[in-house]
């Protein structure tokens, strides 16, 4: 076995040779939008900012903090706190921060978290019953919670796409969840241009970044000496134009456009375009599921770390007198014998058919249901997994099968 | 619409009959007189009931909407869920909240012949539907039922079925892989009674149970000219949230528990009775 786990290497065609699905020919790079709007915020004045957010009603500000040996949202009081010089290194299985000699406070790619959490809680209360005391009927109550507003610092395009995602499933159907709408809009996002990828990232060939385009009230562009910063939304412009900045220059404009086409130009890895339902429906019974099937643990590591991943079970927690219960949700699993258990069987039984479930889902599953793949590309689940699979050489090994017919 | 779209509301059991050693009718009335008076469901479609301090679970309702009464739901105890329900008694309490899904093709069987096709104990999404169109007879036409089951013992609603057969424009033909003793019926597996079944070639088909049974019996239907669009199917999956939120019934890109549990069969086609999914 090689030494991050992963077995015997996937058969990975020459990625020439494979054909790309989509609409066009190659991933998208996107300029920033640095127009006329653009402001300058030179580095020792940010701390500006987090008083202008202050003041502006978000009295609770999450940044990435560098804990426990990786980059976590915190609350953050000051610019200082920051992961200042922290790079990251990402590879499959592994993550490691460490440390330069230089001010840059974003020069990494992403923590094992996005906004999941902010919006669909891990673990929430969702309504509590009690039995009435003189008919023991059960009395139902909902679960009422008052989010404090945020603001969130240091967001990714990726990470922007997946809460856009999310928001679809939660919030655009017939039974709007009022617990991720009240959290949603209790958030104020600051993201940041993307300037160093990790090597599994692949946002590039999913059209979701590294440069952000949408979905953001604020975004900054990191240079030496300060940031870029240019407004998405009206609260945004609002508050932007309160900061009373200057406007950025024509070469530090140019400046951060480099970097941005830099980022796209880093990233190693892809995916075969952004429309694979057809080519992984066609392949329902490949080999290639068995194989991965056979390195993957079923941990569940994947989908706790996708920013795009709601599958959740529903429990109750009674309380030991009888007389009382609470009912929440809990982030759960497609690779959990759980998910699909059946009360006399289990649908998927073993990890090849979670494994498929999971993949066939992801990228073919979601544009039927919410008009897109529902892969951003950030390569949370190619670091986080312990056997180090890489989604991008499974799908390539998967493509490069030739089409198998339905078992009749 | 409610502020919370899945809190439960709290409903009495008014009553129970107990159909065969594991299986169980529960009929339920809502405790509020207004929620009482404003359900309004169709056939096929299901509650989510929720046992006190253990869970929820998704049910058919079996009684016609149209008749007023109680909220029935037959119930096979399997589960956690399940064996408590089972321990209900007339007075009980517990939670409901409902209904969900996609029921049967009312509009595009009224004026049709039906044939209803049902295998082992998948055919609680049906009775609704069957007493339905025995309460409205004059808006359906011929009315077939096809009912297969395991062992003689599992076939609960046999009175009902008696009855149902001695009605006029009804035919009734029931099967059993185990029969035992005074069994009149047919032995085998339902597939055996397509033969002398009436099979309305331009009418509508509902289909429920195994997978692996409905997708024996479309070729047989199709074969005898029904068009399969005109086909639908009632599927079950692993529910918890019932609103297509927590994931689990997901059957390809469908969510069960939404976007069904009755499909057209073309819809669902690719992915009946396939391994994992």
């Amino acid at each position: 076995m090689p030494r991050d786990g992963t077995g015997p290497a996937p058969v990975i065609p020459n990625p020439i040779q494979i054909k790309y699905y989509g609409n066009s020919s190659a991933p998208a790079c996107y300029a920033p939008d640095m127009d006329s709007e653009t402001r300058f915020l030179p580095r020792t004045d940010a701390d500006q900012l987090l008083e202008r957010l202050r003041v502006s009603g978000f009295p609770r500000i999450l940044g990435p903090v560098a804990r426990d040996g990786s980059l976590v949202f915190s609350p953050i009081h000051q610019w200082s706190q920051l992961p200042a010089g922290i790079r990251d290194m990402q590879t499959p299985g592994t993550y490691r921060l460490h440390r330069h000699a230089d001010p840059l406070c974003f020069a990494w790619a992403n923590g094992p978290q996005a906004l999941k959490p902010l919006t669909f809680a891990g673990r929430e209360l969702l309504w509590r019953a009690e039995r009435h005391h003189e008919t023991a009927a059960p009395v139902f109550e909902h679960a009422e919670d008052t989010p404090e507003p945020t603001a969130v610092l240091g967001i990714r395009a990726c990470d922007l796409a997946a809460l856009a995602l999310q928001e679809k499933h939660f919030t655009h159907g017939r039974f709007p969840d009022p617990f991720f709408g009240r959290r949603r809009r209790s958030l104020f996002l600051i993201a940041v241009h993307c300037s160093h990828p990790a090597s599994t990232c692949f946002c590039a060939s999913t059209g979701d970044g590294p440069t952000v385009t949408r979905g953001h009230d604020l975004v900054l562009a990191e240079l030496d000496e300060g940031y870029l910063i240019s407004a998405g939304s009206r609260g945004g412009r609002r508050l932007l134009k309160d900061m009373a900045l200057p406007p950025a220059t024509a070469a530090q404009v140019q400046w951060a456009e480099r970097a941005s086409a830099r980022a796209t130009a880093a990233q190693m890895r892809h995916l075969p375009g952004r429309h694979l339902k057809q080519p992984i429906h066609d392949r329902l019974e490949a080999r290639h599921w068995s194989r991965v099937g056979e390195r993957c643990l079923s941990c569940g590591n994947c989908t706790a770390v996708c920013p795009t991943c709601f599958c959740h079970m529903e429990l109750d927690e009674p309380a030991l007198s009888g007389h009382r219960t609470e009912h929440l949700r809990q982030w759960s699993s497609c690779f959990n014998a759980e998910h699909s258990y059946m009360g006399h069987f289990l649908v998927r039984s073993d990890t090849r058919l979670r494994y498929r479930q999971w993949l066939t889902h992801k990228l073919a599953g979601w544009h039927e249901q919410y008009g897109r793949s529902g892969c951003v590309g950030c390569g949370r689940c190619i670091t986080w997994c312990p056997v180090g699979i890489d989604i991008t050489a499974e799908v390539a090994a998967l493509l490069a099968e030739e089409i198998h017919a339905q078992p009749s | 619409m409610r502020s919370h779209p899945d809190l439960p509301l709290a409903a009495r059991v008014v009553g129970r009959v107990q159909e065969t050693r594991d299986i169980f009718s529960l009929r339920l009335a809502l405790l509020d007189a207004t929620e009482r008076a404003g359900y309004r469901s169709v056939p096929g479609q299901y509650n989510m009931l929720y046992l006190f301090g253990v869970g929820e679970v998704p049910i058919s309702i079996v009684s016609d909407p149209d008749d007023g009464g109680p909220l029935e739901h037959t119930i096979r105890a399997v589960g956690r869920v399940t064996h408590g329900l089972e321990r209900l008694r007339v007075g009980d309490t517990l939670g409901l909240r409902g209904p969900y899904g996609r029921g049967w093709p009312l509009d595009a069987a009224r004026g049709s012949d039906v044939i209803v096709v049902t295998g082992g104990l998948g055919c609680a999404p049906v009775i609704s539907m069957v007493r339905h169109m025995l309460r409205h007879r004059e808006t359906f036409g011929f009315i077939t039922l096809l009912q297969g089951v395991k062992h003689a013992e599992d076939l609960i609603w046999r009175r009902q079925y008696q009855t149902w057969a001695a009605l006029p424009d009804v035919q009734v033909l029931l099967a059993s892989d185990q029969g035992g003793m005074q069994w009149p019926h047919a032995m085998g597996n339902v597939t055996t009674l397509l033969d002398q079944a009436r099979i309305p070639a331009d009418g509508i088909a509902m289909l429920c149970g195994p997978e692996r049974m409905m997708k024996a019996v479309i070729p047989l239907l199709t074969d005898r000219g029904m068009d399969p669009f005109r086909i639908w199917l009632s599927i079950e999956r692993n529910m918890q949230c019932g609103i297509g939120h927590c994931g689990h019934c997901q059957v390809g890109p469908h969510f069960i528990c939404q976007d069904g549990p009755v499909f057209r069969y073309p819809d669902i086609a690719d992915w009946i009775d396939r391994e994992g999914f």
